[in-house]
């Protein structure tokens, strides 16, 4: 019956909410700190963001073989 | 008063008791933390290769861990495995069904799996003489959105059915069902350190799961619209949605909240794909509007564009090595871009 369907939906739900309310949260100042100090420290070897030299770069154009 | 009565007062009490639980912490957001960090440079990318051979609109791609071989998924019917080096086809896999969403590739290598309106997520053998399909996941009531192998016996899964699921690929059942989205699942992604995963929903809401207990641990507000693709950021402490509401959201796991909103005016167009570079820095978008736009994921800020797809970009990958970005679209082609 989709009374009872209802009702066990909304325990359901509420059960969800009182463990999502029980969460410790730190403050947003501290978790921005600990993202800005990851990218910082990983950003040397970041190759989108430092860019890749050429003689390393496995993608690097093709060129096309000559036949001397 | 009724028990239902009851549990509508008691959940509204419990939402009015999150919220200020998270404002109480909220004592700054991610770009006025960054004001002091140096901006990141403008990034211009080449395309280095770009790959045909699907002949309709790619829906998926993934990356192998071997950072060179690659699995994408067309509405022709194939997944196809490429060489991304060379930029040749190494294998094609027939679909049952040609209404492909997704796919992925093993961790091992060994195993690729495919799903889409058939409901079901297949399992490919590649290391056999011939590709065999090892397994055929049969149990979501609505279309197969995303999967991701954890390792050769497990894959997670997500659906239009609203949930998401873990299988043991040797028995082919599932064994955990992940049950509280109210909306059709799109996207999901691994943490790290595999121990849970985050997944993105119609129901504007993204979740984050514990993988063994089948608990949703948190759950993260701010979208308007459909989640379409989600990822965390490599520490494992963050993650980045992309949504039909023409944005993209940092939200902290440990601050249990939206940190940071890339948007901008000029866009109106839904947000199909996401992809980090390797630390982190730079977020990789893909839009409707047939862009991949680069955000620096610390100051909110647009520092790229990559164009060159004439259709929809619907999916974007990078390696675990960081080496390029991939992105693949509509118009039946993958671009690599470093």
């Amino acid at each position: 019956m989709s009374t009872s369907n209802n009702i066990a939906q909304a325990r359901k739900l509420v059960e969800q909410l009182r463990i999502e309310a029980g969460f410790e949260r730190i403050k947003v100042s501290k978790a921005a700190a600990d993202l800005m100090s990851y990218c910082e420290q990983h950003a040397r070897s970041d190759p989108l963001l430092v860019g890749v030299p050429t003689s390393e770069n496995p993608f690097k154009d093709k060129k096309p073989c000559i036949i001397l | 008063m009724g028990e239902m009565e009851q549990m509508k007062k008691e959940a509204e009490g419990l939402k009015t008791q999150i919220e200020a639980a998270r404002k109480a912490v909220n004592d700054t957001d991610m770009a006025s933390a960054a004001a002091g960090v140096a901006p990141a440079p403008r990034v211009q990318l080449k395309t280095r290769r770009t790959l045909k051979g699907h002949l309709a609109k790619i829906y998926a791609m993934h990356w192998c861990t071997d950072n060179r071989l690659m699995v994408s998924a067309s509405q022709d019917g194939k997944l196809l495995i490429w060489d991304s080096h060379s930029g040749n086809k190494v294998n094609a896999v027939p679909l049952k069904s040609s209404w492909v969403m997704t796919c992925a590739y093993a961790p091992s290598g060994n195993l690729v799996a495919s799903g889409g309106l058939d409901n079901m997520c297949t399992v490919y053998n590649l290391k056999t003489p011939v590709i065999k399909t090892v397994k055929e996941l049969d149990a979501h009531a609505g279309y197969l959105s995303c999967c991701r192998f954890l390792s050769d016996n497990e894959i997670l899964t997500a659906s239009g059915d609203t949930t998401c699921a873990l299988w043991d690929l040797e028995t082919g059942k599932q064994t955990t069902v992940f049950l509280s989205h109210v909306g059709d699942c799109m996207c999901l992604a691994l943490s790290p350190d595999n121990n849970s995963f985050i997944s993105g929903a119609c129901d504007s809401l993204a979740k984050l799961w514990d993988i063994r207990d089948g608990q949703c641990k948190q759950t993260f507000l701010g979208h308007t619209s459909d989640i379409n693709a989600i990822s965390f950021l490599p520490s494992g402490n963050a993650v980045v949605t992309g949504s039909d509401d023409c944005t993209c959201k940092m939200y902290d796991l440990r601050a249990d909240q939206e940190v940071i909103c890339y948007q901008d005016a000029a866009l109106n167009s839904g947000v199909t794909s996401l992809a980090l570079s390797m630390s982190g820095r730079l977020v990789f978008a893909g839009y409707d509007d047939f862009n991949c736009n680069i955000w620096d994921s610390l100051k909110g800020e647009k520092v790229g564009v990559l164009s060159g797809h004439d259709n929809r970009v619907s999916c974007t990958g990078v390696p675990a090595d960081g080496m390029c970005v991939c992105t693949g679209s509509w118009d039946s082609f993958l671009k690599i871009w470093n």
